[in-house]
């Protein structure tokens, strides 16, 4: 069954300027195996797209007006709020833009795994490999234990004694270990990893991004990644979707679009990478592109 | 921590000393004779001359004042003219009833004014954030004293439902403990009947001096929770399953209780020295009624002793509070 598949979603937003349509028919399939890059500029869409299929939109301001989201086979627009939560950090994870504001600085990292833990173990006790009828005192124990090798599988060096360090003792790249370690101890079907790697510097952003590439490979489950970043795409998407004002202008293999760019605009934004080539002071951006289709 | 602890509590003793010197010198320096006062309008000059040598007033400001502070050391903290017994057992006598007085206010603000806060950030422009927000202008706007008045307008005068003023019946023997606290040495004896009694007289004055620290607390607590859910960890907590009561009652109040907590601890000392008016509205035989006897009849041996116990009680305040700061939120460094 497909994992992931996005009809037609059209999201309108409220504020006190009135109503503005953000998203503008998203089609999406996403299948195990699979991690899409969702590539664009800042505005395009891209977060809303990918905070809709955790519904995470509040209701009082985000209205669908067309649509549906199937979660293998499951419309996610028609789950109440209740069986939602318990897909969330079970079913579906997410990972954020900025480790150093993603977790909560007040609490060890252990005490905010372990929650996640619970609460993921709630809707499937084998995660915690408990039996369902186990005591809440084994069951916190057994999440625990399940943190400390989530933490050991991120890489956090001396997993066990690091559990109960608060999140200012880690740096920016451990704490996005952290961040992933939460969202899929979980064991998540499909991953949401909305610019993860932004907020780090190059070299941690590829340890990162391997990180997150291995632990795809080894459980087969479907990512999203948000990024605009076509270098991340480049080095670990298997597709790649390209957005521009609430529209996925264009779409495939990453291969080929990367390659042999279809649309206008994603050629534009290939050429604004700059290279060895390019002169000082010769940025290139995408200009007014877009003003020269639609004419 | 402990050694921070320890550091600031070494800390007290100069701050003090040059607290009593500070009040030492501006109660002498007042206008008007209390030994003259004291001794009654119908006192010749020697007997005006021979008191004043039997409290040591003839003496110069300095030599009174190392008198005084030596005395200090030894629980000797003056006689008062007025009451004629020593000071320290005067304040002894009155500082229980004070303090729990403050410390039920306190808890009422406490109590109330968090959970209403938290709920008037949730619901925010609810009907429950407009009824707080209402509350909250009330309770900072009225006097204290006059919300007095107004309680016992309605609970005594009108629902006669509670007593009008003390803090016990005169004619019942008052629960006897180590707190001095009525409400607390009931119910260590075990005495129910005392419990009610103590807790019928406490609940006016308590109510009228909890409005304007609730409000505070409530309003305070409201904007560092709206502050604290916009955070980015927030959305994480919601995006992996965690149930809105636990992100609110666990990840989110432990991080809006810091700003609070300097609230809790600026009224709890602010109560104190201000307990004044709601006591002399209800009668309430506590420090704030004995300081404002002792002023009036130029009293200054009670009127330093006072000063001194509510320094000594707003600056451990302060230090509970700096140190809960390092349980609220864990980047807190002692140094």
């Amino acid at each position: 069954m497909t994992l992931l598949d996005i009809k037609n979603l059209n999201l309108a937003m409220r504020s006190f300027e009135g109503e503005t349509q953000i998203l503008h028919g998203i089609d999406l399939v996403i299948e195990r195996g699979e991690i899409w890059g969702m590539v664009g500029e800042t505005g395009s869409g891209k977060s809303l797209t990918g905070l809709s299929v955790s519904r995470l939109i509040p209701a009082a301001t985000g209205r669908y007006l067309a649509g549906s989201i199937h979660f293998e086979g499951r419309d996610l627009l028609t789950t109440d709020e209740r069986a939602m939560r318990s897909l969330r950090g079970r079913r579906i994870g997410m990972i954020f833009q900025d480790p150093t504001t993603n977790l909560n600085p007040v609490f060890t990292i252990g005490t905010q795994l372990v929650d996640v833990a619970l609460h993921a173990g709630h809707a499937d006790p084998s995660i915690l490999r408990l039996s369902s009828n186990a005591s809440g005192r084994e069951r916190k124990k057994a999440a625990r234990r399940v943190a400390i090798e989530m933490l050991d599988k991120v890489g956090i060096p001396n997993a066990a004694a690091r559990i109960d360090d608060y999140p200012h003792q880690f740096s920016g790249g451990m704490r996005q270990r952290v961040l992933i370690a939460m969202a899929m101890i979980g064991k998540p079907d499909l991953l949401i990893a909305d610019e993860p790697t932004t907020a780090l510097d190059v070299s941690v952003q590829a340890q990162i991004l391997k990180l997150i590439h291995d632990l795809v490979a080894e459980r087969n489950i479907g990512v999203l990644m948000i990024t605009h970043n076509l270098g991340v795409v480049a080095q670990i998407c298997s597709h790649v979707a390209v957005m521009y004002r609430g529209r996925i202008l264009e779409r495939g293999p990453v291969g080929d679009v990367l390659k042999r760019p279809a649309h206008a605009y994603t050629q534009a934004l290939l050429n604004a990478i700059p290279t060895v080539h390019t002169k000082r002071g010769e940025l290139r951006g995408i200009g007014d592109i877009m003003q020269e289709i639609s004419r | 921590m402990l050694f921070y602890a320890v550091r600031r509590l070494v800390l007290l003793v100069p701050m003090l000393i040059g607290l009593t010197m500070l009040v030492f010198v501006i109660a002498r320096l007042l206008p008007g004779d209390p030994v003259a006062l004291a001794a009654g309008p119908n006192a010749t000059p020697d007997v005006i001359e021979s008191v004043r040598h039997e409290f040591g007033l003839d003496r110069s400001l300095p030599m009174q004042y190392w008198t005084y502070l030596t005395g200090l050391l030894h629980g000797d903290w003056g006689v008062s003219i007025f009451t004629r017994r020593p000071v320290f057992e005067d304040i002894m006598t009155f500082l229980p009833a004070t303090l729990e007085l403050v410390a039920a206010a306190m808890l009422i603000a406490i109590v109330v004014g968090i959970p209403l806060g938290l709920a008037a950030a949730v619901y925010r422009n609810g009907f429950i954030d407009y009824l707080t927000r209402t509350v909250a202008l009330g309770g900072i706007a009225m006097p204290r004293f006059f919300l007095g008045l107004i309680l016992q307008l309605l609970f005594v005068s009108w629902l006669d439902i509670l007593p009008l003023s003390g803090r016990f019946p005169l004619i019942e023997i008052p629960p006897e403990g180590p707190t001095g606290f009525y409400t607390i040495d009931s119910i260590l004896a075990g005495d129910w009947y005392s419990l009610s009694l103590a807790l019928q007289h406490l609940a006016l004055p308590a109510f009228a001096m909890s409005l304007s620290p609730l409000a505070t607390i409530m309003r305070m607590m409201r904007a560092s929770t709206i502050e604290v859910l916009q955070q980015d960890f927030v959305m994480t907590e919601r995006a992996l399953g965690i149930s809105n009561g636990k992100i609110l009652f666990k990840y989110v109040l432990k991080n809006a209780m810091t700003s609070t907590l300097t609230v809790i601890g600026l009224y709890v000392s602010w109560l104190l020295g201000g307990t004044v008016l709601v006591e002399t509205v209800f009668d309430w035989p506590g420090l704030g009624l004995y300081a404002t006897q002792a002023i009036l009849s130029q009293d200054f041996m009670p009127v330093i002793g006072v000063t001194l116990v509510i320094a000594v009680i707003y600056l451990l305040s302060m230090l509970v509070v700096d140190l809960l700061y390092g349980v609220f939120n864990p980047r807190v460094r002692y140094a």
